[in-house]
């Protein structure tokens, strides 16, 4: 079975995070209750006309520039006819023959090397509806808040060749657009869709084989298994003589299968022609420069920054710009309190514990620390207003209950006590009570010292100066 | 003949309080329930609701917040253009029962300076036709001659206008559905330049070509209404900036008014050429500089009726595809035959659309499918830019072009219902002003044998008000628009 290669081409339907609707003024928000973020426009009421956002094109363009595209000076959009319930004009508004972003890439690196991943063309379209099936009344409601939420459609080249490579160049892609702002990338809420168009062909063919598409993955990893098993059925086929039939596949990724949903004589007929209610709309050069100037600066350019600037090391800096939520804490918390090295340290040991400790995603991370109280946190630490343990404690009612450090630290009397009398007896009664380890020190065992200061920071309830409680200590036993 | 009062001296009689509000819907409606019967220009009316409305105008002039012109004036309004939960159904059974949840941005304006609708006018299926007789709610009748039809599609408004039952109406052009019905009823309409009225609300027949414009019994009251509709709407993105200077009057003296060949060749009937030419005639009179023209050595008449027609339809199918009877409208669902989703698609738009309307829907969706594409529909859209070129050519020459707004006087009510190439042949001189998004103003030029004969000013785009003063001018002079005729 060697003796075949795969090829794979992606079709990658990402939804832009702009707070309006593409032809309307609707909110784009995910989740709110059906039909509540409808109108006329975008309900496809008679007589109503779409308004182009402009702010659609201006994610397009920055998508574009990000994937080295050349971008269209005059776009135009054209109407895709055919019907369904989700579809209340029945056409939707997409872009055949003018894609706003032509002929980019995107390079990779795979165990197999760096490579360019070819972009045919980024076209702009809006969204359909949802339909949503209710099974106690065995009937299907629509759902119609997700219509006209725009979407870009990135198509790539048949330039993958395995599923590490389609994987790579997902995560690859999703990283980008996230670090562009254009898209909350959320496969699951269906913010980003891939369409996998996969065939084989013997090792050295110059032709490409039949090709399926498949649809229907909500995550890179069911992405990963639905290339490897197409790809596998379709070699299987061949080898047996068989022939491959153009058609369009859904992956099961509980089955691990996929089934046929359509061939290709079913393909429906489009009937695409210009959107006669939309100018031609021209992007001038000055507007295009902009968006170029504006762009948010790119993940790897964040992580040599966060290396070169901030002196972290290689590996924290791609820790916190894995996730750009937590890169966008560090950047905001860092912003406030000017100290890299404890902001990343926080986030990469502490904060990351406490996500997975509590199962929250990077994405939720907000819900949970905010940048100002993590900055004031790492204020009190490094004024030495509370010490590094109660720090973590209060650091640990910040997530979980969500708490003003402030006010925390203050209620709970958490401050640092340099109270040296106070120290003084403390350390006193330590020794009293802890002959055996005086006794032991004394004798060269260093480990009784740590002892002793454990012993005196418990006193202490952990709010005790460490080096105070050193100094003294050591003063004393050496007495 | 009766005489009939035009749009801007009810106005101007209600603002010296001569007249009520009031009084002015209530003739309306004396007018509708005399003649209706008869002509049955409306599909539907409401009288209490017309007689509140002016109620409520009347106090807002008394109290001086309403000091237009057109203040108080009772208007009516093609059925395809939208009014807040007023039923809009294009005439068509599909959208029977339609309220829109909004008003058309024309609506908006006109209730925004006091004006009364007074109902909606009956018109062509989706304003498909030529003939009024289209509609799902019955035929309109020519108020000359109650055998014959009024035009179309906008064959409501103007027989609502001929027969004094509404000041003045809005109608919509595609291909010639204001100045097609003006002519037959001796009404005077303007077809604007595309983008100069708002679209927003107006139930789309070909996006591309519809515009909203103004139907009256002069062309002073056409351009007090065009006042009002037009200007940049930024709910539709085909609105222009460019406003129309329409207090700008030109004179008619040094004018070129240049007559098409083509136009005055085959199929035009004998008087109506007369008619047209006698018109060209008076204008020189007034100092204008008429001449003759060919528009090109190939024959583009030939062509612009087919093209027109592929983008039309191809325009039409798509926009009237939203019509599923699930959301609004007809549908054929019931719970006990129509399980299924397909049938109820299927069901709901055959028992929904008429036969012109299917026609053009199946047309429209074969010149856009897959393989004939670039032969009709890209072919058409070639056809259009020539044409474009064309008339920008004629316009380095000409001020005006003067023609037959169609080529004979009204027909006898079926007498082209079954032969719908007969019907597109009648467009001939309409619609290209459509193709090239042109201005033109239709006015009454005379009569044949006791029915109305019309003609067409087109002009540049956006000089409105150069046709518009020729128009004017030439009403001054003439009195064939003051006609009105006898129903019976």
């Amino acid at each position: 079975m060697s003796q075949y290669e795969t090829v794979v081409g992606l079709e990658v339907h990402v939804e832009l995070a702009t707070k309006t609707k593409i032809f309307c003024g609707c909110s784009t928000e995910f989740g709110a209750p059906p039909n509540t973020q409808v109108c006329p426009v975008c309900s496809g009421m008679p007589g109503s006309l779409p308004v182009l956002n402009k702010e659609v094109v201006k994610y397009a363009v920055r998508a574009g520039l990000a994937l080295n595209c050349d971008i269209k000076r005059q776009n135009v959009f054209d109407r895709k006819n055919y019907f369904y319930p989700d579809l209340p004009k029945a056409y939707q508004v997409s872009q055949l023959y003018h894609p706003i972003c032509q002929n980019g890439f995107l390079e990779i690196t795979t165990s197999s090397g760096t490579k360019k991943i070819g972009i045919h063309e980024i076209h702009m379209e809006e969204d359909a509806g949802k339909l949503v099936h209710d099974p106690w009344e065995d009937c299907s409601n629509v759902d119609y808040n997700r219509c006209g939420v725009p979407l870009i459609e990135i198509v790539s080249e048949p330039d993958f060749r395995s599923a590490e490579e389609v994987v790579t160049y997902l995560e690859k892609l999703r990283e980008t657009l996230l670090y562009l702002g254009i898209s909350d990338c959320k496969m699951q809420e269906g913010s980003m869709r891939a369409d996998i168009n996969l065939s084989v062909r013997p090792v050295g063919a110059t032709e490409f084989g039949t090709r399926t598409e498949m649809k229907n993955m909500n995550s890179f990893k069911a992405i990963f298994r639905a290339v490897s098993f197409e790809a596998k059925r379709q070699i299987e086929v061949i080898s047996n003589g068989g022939t491959i039939t153009q058609q369009t596949r859904r992956w099961d990724d509980n089955k691990e299968s996929s089934f046929a949903m359509r061939d290709k004589e079913n393909a429906q007929d489009y009937r695409y022609f210009p959107e006669p209610d939309l100018i031609p709309m021209n992007l001038s050069e000055g507007w295009i420069a902009e968006i170029r100037e504006s762009m948010p600066e790119a993940a790897a350019a964040k992580r040599s920054r966060f290396v070169n600037e901030f002196k972290l090391s290689e590996y924290d800096a791609s820790v916190l710009t894995a996730e750009k939520p937590l890169c966008d804490l560090f950047e905001n918390a860092n912003g406030i309190c000017a100290n890299p090295k404890e902001v990343s340290n926080l986030i990469t040991v502490e904060i990351m514990r406490l996500m997975k400790e509590n199962a929250v995603i990077a994405d939720d991370v907000h819900k949970h620390v905010n940048p100002a109280h993590l900055a004031l946190l790492i204020k009190k630490i490094s004024d030495g207003a509370i010490n590094r343990t109660v720090g973590k404690d209060v650091l640990n009612a910040m997530f979980t209950e969500q708490v003003d450090p402030e006010a925390y630290i203050k209620e709970n009397n958490l401050e640092i006590i340099n109270d040296t009398a106070l120290i003084d007896s403390v350390i006193a009664k330590v020794l009293e009570n802890n002959a055996k380890s005086v006794e032991d020190y004394r004798a060269g065992k260093q480990k009784a010292f740590g002892s002793l200061v454990g012993q005196a920071m418990k006193e202490l309830k952990g709010k005790a100066n460490p080096v105070l409680i050193n100094e003294t200590l050591k003063k004393k036993l050496s007495e | 003949m009766k005489q009939l009062q035009t749009a801007l001296d009810a106005g101007r009689a209600v603002r010296d309080k001569k007249i009520g509000a009031v009084e002015l819907v209530s003739e309306c409606f004396r007018s509708i329930e005399e003649n209706e019967p008869t002509v049955h220009a409306f599909i539907n009316f409401d009288k209490d609701a017309a007689l509140e409305r002016a109620k409520s105008v009347q106090a807002d002039i008394d109290s001086g917040k309403l000091t237009h012109p057109l203040a108080g004036v009772p208007f009516g309004s093609k059925a395809n253009i939208s009014t807040k939960g007023y039923e809009t159904n294009c005439a068509s059974k599909i959208l029977e029962g339609y309220k829109p949840v909004f008003d058309a941005t024309v609506a908006e304006k006109l209730n925004g300076i006091g004006a009364v609708c007074v109902g909606k006018c009956n018109m062509d299926e989706f304003a498909m036709g030529g003939s009024t007789e289209t509609s799902r709610y019955g035929v309109t009748r020519n108020p000359w001659d109650k055998d014959r039809v009024p035009g179309g599609s906008s064959g409501g408004s103007a027989v609502s206008v001929a027969a004094g039952e509404a000041f003045y109406a809005l109608g919509s052009d595609t291909g010639g559905s204001i100045r097609q019905p003006c002519a037959f009823c001796n009404t005077t309409g303007i077809k604007p330049t595309y983008g100069a009225v708002s679209r927003y609300g107006l139930i789309a027949y070909a996006s591309s070509l519809d515009q909203i414009g103004p139907i009256a019994r002069d062309v002073a009251d056409c351009a007090a209404v065009l006042d009002v509709i037009s200007g940049k709407d930024p709910r539709d993105m085909t609105s222009a900036e460019t406003a129309l200077n329409l207090d700008k009057k030109p004179s008619v003296s040094g004018l070129r008014i240049g007559l098409p060949r083509e136009y005055f060749a085959k199929g035009l009937d004998g008087e109506v050429a007369e008619k047209v030419r006698d018109a060209a005639k008076l204008f020189e009179k007034f100092g204008a500089e008429v001449s003759e023209f060919d528009f090109s050595e190939k024959n583009m008449a030939d062509y612009t009726a087919a093209a027109y027609y592929v983008i039309a339809c191809a325009e039409a199918s798509s926009n009237l595809s939203r019509y599923d009877g699930i959301k609004y409208g007809y549908s054929a669902f019931s719970e006990k035959d129509n399980t299924d989703l397909l049938d109820n698609y299927v069901n709901s738009r055959s028992e929904g659309f008429g036969m012109e309307v299917k026609r053009r829907i199946m047309l429209g969706a074969f010149v856009l499918s897959s393989g004939f594409y670039d032969a009709y529909y890209k072919k058409a859209l070639r056809v259009r830019d020539l044409l474009r070129e064309q008339w920008a050519k004629v316009f380095t020459d000409y001020d005006i072009v003067l023609s037959p707004v169609a080529p004979t006087t009204a027909y006898k009510i079926g007498e082209n219902l079954d032969d719908p190439l007969k019907m597109i042949l009648g467009d001939m001189y309409t619609v290209a002003v459509n193709m090239a998004g042109l201005p033109s103003v239709a006015l009454p030029a005379g009569f044949a044998k006791g029915l109305p004969v019309g003609m067409q000013l087109i002009g540049r785009h956006f000089e409105e008000n150069v046709l518009i003063s020729a128009a004017s001018e030439f009403q001054k002079e003439t009195d064939y628009h003051t006609q009105f005729p006898i129903i019976k």
